[in-house]
Formats: C-alpha cells, structure tokens, sequence
C-alpha cells in the first residue's frame, strides 16, 4: 500500500500506521513524497515493514516498537529516538542524535552518522557503515555501537556499560572511556552485529572501547573529570 | 531557533528563478522564524552602479524621493514595498553620510551587485510583500528569525549587511557580542541595533579589510563565542561555518547547477533534481565555501 505525503496529510499516515488492524493482512507498507517532513513513522507499535521513499526530516521512526522500517534517503536528527524493538535501516546518512536514549531494537545507517550517535543509548544495537561525529555514545548506558568507519571527537564520554565497536581512527576518547581486550564473546557478538547490517568485515579488524568505571561513584580526586 | 537558507547558482540555468527557489525556501523555514524575514539577493552587475538598499520605515516613497534627489545627482529610485533601491554612480563615502542625514530610514546594505529586503512579519507575508519569486540573481541568501536577545524590529531582522556587498544570516547566539561591539567601535565600526549577529557582522566586515572571508570565519572559530551557523555572503558568492559544538542544524545540497544550504531538509525539498543531489550535513568548525 502507497501512502504519498504529496496527497495525505502526515498527521493522518501516522495515525494510519500506528493502528494497524490485527485482523487484516495489510502488513506492508510505501511511504511517498517524505520531502524532510518530521516525525514520518513515529510511535509505531505492530509488526509491519514500511519503506519510506525519500529524505525525512527529524525524529523519524522515533519510539518505535517492532516496526521493520526502511529509509531510502537522508534522515535528520534524531533518527529512531527511544526505539524500544524492531529496525530501523537508514540507506543514507543520519544527522546528530541517531538512536538517542534508545532501549531496544537495530539501527543500522548505510552512511554517516553526525555527532552524539547513540546519545544515551539503553540497549539498542547501533550499526553505522560510515562515520560517527563527535561526543558519540556519550553517556551510553547499554547496547552496542559498531562503527565501520572513523569517530569523532570524545568517542564514550561519561560511558557506562555499553561496548563499542570502531574500526577506523578514533579522534579521541571521551572522559573515562578507554580500549578494552576483544575477546572471543566480543568477536562472536560484533560477527553477529555486522551480519545483521549486511556486512561481512571481520571482526579483526575492529577495536573495543568501553567504561572504566571510575566516574560511576562520586570521587574527589576526579573532580576534574566531572 | 531561527531558520536560515542559502542558494548559489554554479551555472546560469535557474538564475531567472532564483527568487522563486529562495521564496520557497523561506516559507518552508517558518516554523523556525515567524516573527521577522529578510533575504539579500546578488545579482552579477559589472556596471559601476551602486546600489543602496533603504527601508523607509514611516517615511513616503514620494517624500525621500523628493529629498534624495536634490543632495543626488544621477540617481534612480525603485519602491519595493516600503523599501527603495537607490541607484547611484555616486561612491558609498558621498552618498552614506547623505542617508544617516534622514534620521527615520534604515540602510540595510549597499553595493554592486546586493539587493537586501528584510521586514518583520511572517516568512510568507514578506516574500510576498517584496515580490521575491520575481527576482533573479546569481546566489541569495535569506532568514527567517525567531527573536530571542533583541527585539522583533526592522534593524533586529537579518540579513545584517556592514560592508560593500557583504552580508550576514546567522541561527544561534552570540555570547560575547557586547565585548566585542565595544572593541569594534573603537575601530570604526558603526552599529545600528543591540543585536548579536550584527556584531558578528560587523567583525566579518572589519576582518575582511585584512583577510579574505575563509580566512576570516576559521579566525571567528575563536573569537566569536556562542552557537552558531552563520551563512556569510560576498559578491562572489558564499561561505557557510558551524561552531565547533555543532548547537545548530545545516544540511547543504549539491548538484551540478547549484549549492542549496539550509537548516532543515525540508526547505530543500522543493528543488530541482533535489533527490539526485549531494547531500551532506557541514562539519562543525570547518569553513565551507562557493564563489567565483
């Protein structure tokens, strides 16, 4: 089914998407026309696949429970926030703030990501073809970020329990994130992160970032790191 | 917030709709800026006409028409609306002290080549208030302003022009603008507002006495602090820098016929050929720039 952003109004494809009839078969879906609108395919909850035509503007796919959802273009800032389940795939690039605060669920971006890429992120699985932009993965929580290309400057800044993937340069590391050992559960999880986004590079080639877990408690002598 | 846009013209085929693209442009940017619009647009004028943009505020067309020119020899006076465009072979250093006479009109820039209209109101009211889809040029550059550190006014509306053919459109603010006004008053420069951007404006204008405008912005790096992206315009074209935090929204498109700048996507959408453009969010702190 077509949905043309050219012909409806967002308001009513949105609502269309998020109150799928269980009853029905309808489960495949084309949007048309986003030309950058905001919030195309935000606060889906079925299990459905949509493939947006065309560049969207901010928040798209945001919140997203079990929706497979295809973006055959650019995406604007904040590209899955809080997704809970489901994938997001992005064929283009994605601006700042991919995947933030996200608890669940696959982003995978084709291209580049721009700065803070999983921004907070709580358990999503974040897989970017291309480069991240700075402060990515700060304040991460859980989850994984696998960077196929470059990171930006403070790489995990303030990190907490996510693992990061880069195999490309890291411009630097952000407060109390550091390298860690890449052992075999890495390398088998990182081997099932790249198979799922497409890519057959090998898990070799990568390096692990992770916390140091010395700013998780509240201490004097790191005052300057705060 | 604010909303900011940008085209630039690489070949000669939309020079006739360049009003038309940047009218849509703006609109599409009013959720960003909906209390004051304003755009400059360039056209290649290789005569040695000067042009000044004037807005007339509480003046008569008739009355400044009059006045001007019996201090103006060899003058021409185009009403827009409750702008006028003075054209004149007379240099800047005659006719700018003539104008700051009329103490009720407002220079809003000069030069060769620069156009620039800006008035308060929504996006769509302006560009229809000055005929903007009738334009054509070689680049432009517009604004559409959500008010924050000054008030909703004519003089608080972009772009700011403060130097023959310069202009400036900026979406953020400027943390340091009272500083550094102050240290460019000592130097010469004069400003006609409270605003931030015209600071910034005005530092452009200063530096470019020294430097060229790459050189200028990658200097601004440091000593223009605050958020930004500023679009800088010269008669040869345009520079776009993001500051090194990357607080506000860019995305540029380009093709083969032109370089679309704006802040959201959006009000790119409209554009020829737009899908099959290069499409690439500007890095922060580094200095972008299209010119002949």
């Amino acid at each position: 089914m077509i949905l043309d952003l050219k012909k409806l109004k967002l308001r009513s494809v949105n609502e269309k998407l998020q109150n799928i009839d269980r009853k029905k078969n309808k489960r495949e879906f084309v949007i048309s026309n986003p030309e950058g609108n905001h919030a195309v395919c935000a606060g889906l909850t079925e299990n459905i696949d949509v493939t947006i035509k065309g560049h969207v503007g901010y928040y798209c796919a945001g919140m997203n429970q079990n929706a497979n959802i295809i973006v055959d273009g650019n995406v604007g800032t904040g590209v899955a926030e809080n997704m809970m389940s489901g994938k997001v795939h992005v064929k283009g690039n994605a601006s700042q703030s991919a995947g933030a605060t996200a608890h669940g669920g696959t982003l995978i971006i084709d291209g580049n990501a721009s700065s803070r890429c999983g921004i907070s992120m709580k358990g999503i699985d974040i897989i970017v073809k291309g480069s991240v932009g700075h402060m990515s993965a700060f304040m991460a929580q859980s989850g994984n970020l696998v960077v196929c290309g470059d990171a930006g400057e403070a790489l995990g800044d303030s990190l907490y329990e996510t693992d990061i993937y880069v195999k490309g340069k890291v411009k630097s590391l952000g407060a109390d994130c550091e390298e860690k050992k890449m052992s075999k559960k890495h390398k088998t999880k990182l081997k099932e992160l790249l198979k799922k986004a497409g890519s057959n590079i090998k898990p070799e080639q990568f390096k692990r970032y992770g916390s140091a877990r010395k700013l998780y408690n509240f201490n004097i002598d790191n005052v300057s790191n705060y | 917030m604010c909303g900011i846009v940008g085209i630039y013209l690489k070949s000669k085929k939309f020079e006739k709709s360049l009003g038309g693209m940047l009218s849509k442009m703006l609109v599409s940017m009013e959720s960003r800026g909906p209390d004051s619009a304003g755009f400059a647009i360039y056209k290649s004028d290789k005569n040695k006409i000067y042009k000044y943009s004037i807005c007339l505020n509480d003046m008569s067309f008739e009355k400044f028409k009059n006045e001007i020119k019996k201090k103006v020899k060899l003058t021409n006076v185009e009403k827009n609306s409750d702008h006028v465009i003075l054209k004149s072979v007379e240099k800047p250093n005659k006719i700018l002290p003539i104008l700051e006479d009329f103490s009720t009109i407002s220079l809003v820039g000069y030069g060769k080549s620069i156009e620039i209209f800006k008035q308060v109101g929504s996006p769509s009211n302006v560009v229809k208030k000055f005929n903007l889809d009738n334009f054509s040029g070689t680049h432009a550059i517009g604004h559409t302003r959500m008010a924050t550190e000054s008030a909703i006014t004519t003089d608080g509306s972009h772009p700011y022009s403060t130097g023959e053919d310069e202009c400036l459109v900026h979406n953020g603010s400027l943390s340091n603008h009272n500083n550094l006004r102050r240290k460019l008053k000592k130097n010469g420069s004069k400003f006609s507002s409270d605003n931030d951007t015209e600071v910034a404006a005005g530092y452009i204008s200063d530096s470019l006495k020294k430097r060229n405008l790459k050189q200028t912005l990658n200097k601004g790096l440091s000593d223009l602090d605050g958020f930004y992206t500023f679009i800088a315009g010269t008669h040869s074209g345009f520079a776009v820098l993001r500051d090194e935090i990357a607080c506000k929204p860019a995305v540029i498109a380009e093709t083969k016929d032109y370089v679309a700048i704006s802040s959201e996507f959006q009000a790119m959408a409209h554009l020829p050929n737009v899908n099959n453009a290069k499409i690439f969010e500007p890095e922060p702190g580094i200095v972008y720039s299209w010119g002949k």
